[in-house]
């Protein structure tokens, strides 16, 4: 953290000031960890043996704060009889289908609702990288549970994941990770210590735990401790994501993802939605407790602000112009369909794929196939030069006479050169203003788009293709000021933020969003940002001058919530658990609920309150629900659905690894994205042959110096000079193992590429021993390419493509390879190494590595009688 | 013992000194290395604001240090020291693990021999590779054939009360350092390759931001022919770059080896705290943009309270080897305006362990020159004298 996010590492040192202890579990020592009171080297990709090993310490003592996991999590629900765990399946879960390979997920459910939701093949669920809808609540489940609060029922959910994790030991943990069992203990026991009434705990990741070909289930067990900790929705707990560059966050809220539209509405698939009821009633789910109840309203105004006055309940708010999935149109599709010659034109916006992503290779192989590229950035960076200085050029793959792809580089303001707002990791949106002009033709991205609407509308105006028409209709007149007609981003959060069309009131909240056409709403999450007509966002009252929850700096959805599921900062009978940490309770006098922050609960619904027969939606949640997003009201230590490769985590391999997955049969997660093409490969692994090969473990990560692919560093000066070139870091073994000395040459070589780099030998890593042998791991910044400053070969070249199944995140923090002294050897003799060491290894480009390495012992059979789409 | 008090030496409000009849009080830096996180904030704020120019595009090996000093074009230097030493870790960082000897002093040797030309004079000094061994906590077997440091058992660097290097601490009955040996050949073979059988299981890295000192005794204000360099109404001392006249005389002068000469344009330059800044009662550039209150400005006096107290926090908190450093207003400097807490030895750091202003000695020099000059002139007349006779 300090090396990746040193302005927020400050108050990590402020509370290191005020005596907290600081543990750092990496593969490497970091600046992190030269600050951190103990550090925990760890072999990369094995962090849910470790977490899981946490888990197993808390319910193996009984340190779980139970009052709060029984009333507030689904520990005490019942699962179905048919459930078989990865402990009976070595390493699968029940349902696993060899033929599409991936789980049908009836024998998952809850007791008595096993063909009623979330069930069928999720071969689908994993190409339009379902997972992410879940991000603002949870997946469908009936909310009729049947429950033992005594936690006895050998299939109630407690019970489960004791069983899931009892050989996650100390011992184990040691053999999979690498970590003495002392040292993990300390951290258990830290970690436990300080949870429960008095004392929160809250944790961060950063995105690197996200990019692993099991990268959602390790933040699920992260998730499974904080809920047995009763840290989730208590003031100084939760799991906080620190995102890679400013907004992340608000690019899912507002994506810039294939699969979805604004505040979490699934993108339309063109066989599963073919109507506007079909689409909203799959997002809805009749009959579901909760808060989506209302998404017809929300799904209506947002056709409503895309079509303004075209769209009308009588057209389906022109439902019929929304694009449709066909299937996975993740980010590395593309790629493979640009070398396929599929894909013809391309924007890139703040995005260098040509050294940011995985596979640089055929990152640059794929825009070179285009007809049109258009780059918009800060500097002339690889994605726009790749066709005459890449490294394909010196190969002899891509010749600059020949390249095929016109591109057009189009400079782009910076973010002080624009006014918006940057959405954080708290869900806080902050307005920022626009501190100077940008140079010379450099524009905003909202003047880019916004003008290009223009062009475009005025270049089919006479266009009678009924094609055209979702373009032609769109409401598209923003007012506009200055020289350069730069669209009012304020007018844009106003359209978000919703209004009332006939009055032009901005709605406060979005619960007056109505889906009979009298409302459009931009985004529904973010409802109440503009309320009053008001720059909610823009708020910057000092926190000397209001309470500690700051509530009137910047806004934060949904309604200006700072932590969500508040409700669960009280005990059951609605006081707070604890005077330390008091944050929301029951006022039983005013008979509301009241607090620091706003109570995410219905104001006035009592904690005694249960709910009717047969009542659905916010009627159906008990006073004591108060997960209120969650199907069944409750916080989920097991998901009966939504996570497509399983209710719990379980320790899989990384896709390239070389050890035999020391707890299952099962090698690696089973239902990884991968994609058979000639460009990919995937380094063998046990039980394959030949993984010595490739014997050590890669990892990749930033430095503080520098910024992702680099664009906006290594182009500068001040930044560039402070980490001036590429550079490997090994430790001493391994230096020694490899023959490679301090400020010496070195190149690395995976089934993809040969990059090379400076040697530096250093204190700071170590071989670890891991299952009775030695494992040797080594650390490359990601940031270089080959323009700017300073240059050097891009890391993430010597990565295959492998993705996680839920979100089609890449695995890009692990790999194997081979370590060789001196430097690369160029133009096509490179290629002859790389293909040396495939025939070496047995890769045949293109064919993937068994995905299966032990027996299926309880597959998806005929008595998996749900809703199933055909596999054919 | 102070030596007789002049404007030279010893304790000394500067500024009053200097003739500012209405000076606030003294500013200045209390640099806190044990919360400095490396992340170089600080060097890239100073360029900013200031205009620094780059100071090359190399790498040095010196550990993720690659601005190598402090020089004309760079005037704040982030230092990283990798140790085999105890950090008060609870459990050593590498306890457990299949480790062999460290490496620190051999890569720091070799990193030693990278300097290049930084545009400037003197620039980046070429390292002594024994020197840099040194400072990692190895062992320069070529130059003492001991090892130079002992470590206590509770985790601290010896330190020797007179400052002296700590080679005669060793043998003491202390349990000394499984740092390799540095057989004085850097590069000879991979490092980590005979490096014995020992293995590492302790660790700590370094972290300091350097920069001017603003001495209270500023020898190269002292020595300063045209006057550019100054002493500011806060107490530090700035250079004027268009009085200037490069005859370089500050940069011999200085006892830290901080100011320094661009050879494109040949004058001397060095961090001036900010003086535009402090003139808007802004903060310095740097300590504006530490993230983790490293580098705080303030009111010396303050500053100074504050250091006290957090070098007693740290030695209640087990770490006995937090010291400060320049902040002592007898030392040979008067102190400085820019101080330090360090977590071990000032060498370590590349501090010299015991600066003396060069123009110390200057008054008893030109007294002795004038007695000098008095007793030819008296012997000239007496020549004259006795030779009419």
């Amino acid at each position: 953290m300090a090396e990746a996010h040193p302005v927020g590492f400050q108050w990590v040192m402020e509370a290191k000031r005020r005596g907290a202890k600081v543990f750092h579990v990496d593969p490497r020592f970091t600046r992190t960890s030269a600050v951190a009171d103990t550090y925990l080297p760890i072999r990369a990709g094995t962090d849910i043996a470790l977490l899981g090993g946490v888990v197993r310490y808390i319910l193996d003592n009984e340190l779980d704060f139970r009052e709060y996991v029984l009333a507030y999590t689904n520990a005490a629900t019942i699962v179905s009889e048919r459930f078989e765990d990865t402990e009976d399946g070595d390493g699968f879960f029940s349902g696993f289908d060899p033929e599409t390979g991936s789980y049908v997920q009836d024998s998952w459910q809850y007791e008595g609702h096993e063909s009623d939701s979330g069930s069928g093949h999720t071969a689908k669920e994993r190409d339009s990288a379902a997972g992410l809808r879940h991000e603002s609540h949870g997946a469908q489940v009936s909310g009729k549970t049947q429950r033992d609060e005594t936690l006895q029922h050998p299939r109630c959910v407690y019970q489960i994941l004791k069983r899931h994790f009892a050989r996650y030991t100390p011992e184990m943990v040691e053999r999979v990770c690498g970590i003495p069992r002392e040292k993990f203990l300390e951290l258990a026991q830290a970690w436990t210590e300080n949870s429960g009434r008095e004392r929160t705990g809250c944790l961060i990741y950063s995105v690197g735990w996200t990019q692993h070909s099991v990268g959602v289930q390790y933040i699920r067990t992260g998730a499974i401790i904080q809920l047995l900790l009763g840290n989730m929705g208590r003031p100084g707990g939760g799991v906080l994501a620190l995102r890679g560059h400013a907004s992340i966050q608000g690019s899912t809220d507002i994506p810039t993802l294939f699969n979805l539209l604004p505040g979490y509405l699934p993108m339309p698939h063109h066989a599963d939605h073919r109507t506007f009821d079909e689409w909203v009633d799959s997002i809805r789910h009749p009959g579901q407790k909760g808060f989506w109840g209302n998404s017809r309203a929300y799904a209506a105004s947002l056709l409503k602000a895309y079509w303004g006055e075209k769209a009308t309940p009588e057209n389906d708010f022109c439902y019929g112009y929304m694009p449709r999935m066909t299937g996975d149109h993740g980010t590395y599709q593309q790629v493979l369909n640009m070398i396929d010659g599929k894909i013809k034109g391309y924007f890139l916006l703040g995005q260098n794929p040509a050294v940011g992503s995985a596979h640089g290779r055929a990152q640059r192989l794929g825009m070179a196939n285009l007809d049109w590229l258009v780059v918009r950035d800060l500097f002339m960076i690889e994605s726009a030069t790749f066709w005459k200085n890449g490294p394909e050029v010196a190969t002899g793959e891509i010749v600059p006479e020949q390249c095929r792809t016109e591109v057009f580089f189009l400079p782009a303001a910076s973010h002080v050169e624009k006014e918006g707002t940057f959405t954080q990791t708290q869900r806080l949106l902050q307005w920022r203003e626009k501190a100077l002009d940008p140079p010379n033709d450099a524009r905003s991205e909202l003047w880019f788009f916004y003008h290009l609407g223009l062009r475009l509308r005025e270049k089919l105006a006479d266009s009678d293709h009924p094609r055209d028409r979702a373009l032609l209709d769109l409401a598209w007149d923003y007012p506009t000021h200055g020289q350069h007609a730069e669209p009012s981003a304020e007018a844009v959060l106003r359209e978000i933020n919703g209004y009332d069309v006939t009055t032009g009131r901005p709605l406060a909240s979005f619960a007056e969003a109505k889906d009979d056409g009298s409302t459009a709403v931009g985004c529904w999450i973010y409802t109440g940002v503009y309320a009053d007509g008001v720059n909610q966002a823009a708020r910057r009252k000092s926190r000397h001058e209001q309470d500690w929850v700051a509530a009137e700096w910047g806004w934060a959805w949904p309604a200006n919530r700072r932590t969500l599921y508040n409700r669960a900062s009280a005990d059951p009978q609605g006081r707070p658990w604890s005077e330390r940490k008091r944050y929301v309770w029951w006022d039983s006098e005013a008979g509301e609920w009241t607090g620091h922050d706003v109570p995410d609960f219905e104001k006035t619904k009592p904690p005694s309150y249960r709910p009717p027969q047969g009542a659905s939606g916010p009627e159906a949640l008990a006073g004591d629900d108060a997960f209120v997003m969650q199907g069944d009201g409750k916080g989920w230590l097991y998901a009966p659905s939504g996570v497509l490769d399983g209710p719990l985590p379980t320790h899989y391999e990384p896709a390239e690894s070389p050890m035999r997955n020391p707890l299952y049969g099962q090698q690696s997660n089973p239902m990884r994205k991968v994609y058979d093409h000639p460009v990919n490969s995937v380094n063998p692994s046990p039980p394959q042959e030949h993984s010595q090969v490739f014997p050590y473990v890669f990892t990749v990560s930033r430095l503080t110096e520098h910024h992702t692919a680099g664009g906006m560093s290594r182009m500068v000066r001040p930044l560039a000079e402070l980490q001036p070139e590429m550079f490997v870091e090994v430790s001493p073994e391994l230096a020694a193992e490899a023959g490679v000395a301090h400020l010496g040459w070195a190149h690395l070589i995976s089934g993809r590429a040969v990059i090379e780099a400076k040697v530096l030998v250093t204190d700071r890593l170590t071989p670890l021993r891991v299952d009775g042998r030695v494992i040797h791991q080594l650390w490359l910044p990601y940031h270089f390419g080959f323009e700017g400053m300073v240059t050097g070969d891009s890391a993430n070249d010597l990565f295959g493509i492998t993705l996680d199944p839920n979100v089609l995140i890449q695995e890009s923090k692990i790999g194997t390879c081979d370590v060789r002294p001196g430097r690369r050897p160029t133009g096509p003799a490179l290629l002859d190494l790389v293909e040396e060491y495939r025939r070496r290894a047995g890769i045949v480009p293109g064919r993937r590595p068994p995905m299966v390495t032990t027996e299926v012992r309880h597959p998806a059979g005929p008595s998996d009688d749900g809703p199933r789409e055909n596999p054919e | 013992m102070i030596p007789d008090v002049n404007s030279l030496y010893g304790p000394l409000d500067p500024a009053p000194d200097a003739g500012w009849s209405a000076a606030g009080p003294r500013m200045g830096f209390f640099t806190d290395t044990s919360v400095c996180i490396g992340c170089k904030a600080c060097e890239v704020a100073c360029k900013e604001w200031n205009a620094v120019p780059d100071s090359g595009f190399d790498l040095l090996g010196m550990s993720y240090d690659n601005t190598g000093a402090l020089t004309a074009n760079s005037w704040r230097h982030v230092a990283f020291i990798e140790q085999p030493l105890p950090a008060g870790h609870r459990t050593p960082p590498f306890a457990g693990n299949p480790t062999g000897g460290s490496v620190s002093a051999a890569s720091a040797a070799v990193a030693a021999g990278t300097g290049n030309p930084t545009g400037t004079q003197p620039g980046v000094p070429p390292g002594a590779p024994s020197a840099a061994a040194r400072m990692t906590g190895g062992v320069p077997a070529d130059v003492l054939g001991a090892p130079t440091r002992a470590v206590t058992a509770n985790g601290a660097g010896s330190m020797p009360a007179d400052g002296a290097p700590a080679g005669s601490a060793a043998g003491n009955g202390a349990a000394t350092t499984n740092g390799a040996q540095f057989l004085g050949m850097p590069g000879a073979q991979p490092p980590g390759r005979g490096s014995g059988a020992e293995s590492r299981t302790d660790f700590r890295w370094l972290m300091m931001s350097d920069v001017c000192k603003h001495c209270t005794h500023a020898a190269c204000l002292d020595v300063c022919p045209t006057g550019s360099l100054f002493r500011t109404e806060f107490g530090t001392v700035v250079v004027q770059e268009d009085i200037c006249n490069g005859c370089g005389y500050c940069i011999s002068a200085c006892p830290y080896g901080v100011i320094d000469q661009r050879k494109d344009d040949g004058r001397a330059w060095k961090c001036t705290l900010c003086y535009d800044r402090l003139g808007a009662g802004m903060t310095p550039a740097c300590a504006q943009a530490c993230p983790t209150e490293s580098i705080q400005y303030g009111p010396l006096d303050e500053l100074r309270e504050r250091a006290a107290q957090r070098v007693a926090a740290l030695h209640e908190r087990g770490v006995p080897e937090a010291r400060l450093y320049g902040h002592d207003p007898t030392d040979g400097v008067g102190g400085d305006g820019a101080f330090f807490l360090l977590l071990d030895q000032p060498e370590v750091y590349g501090l010299p362990p015991d600066p003396v202003v060069t123009t110390r000695d200057l008054p008893r020099m030109y007294k002795r020159a004038g007695l000098a000059a008095l007793a030819m002139a008296a012997a000239a007349v007496a020549a004259f004298v006795g030779g009419s006779s």
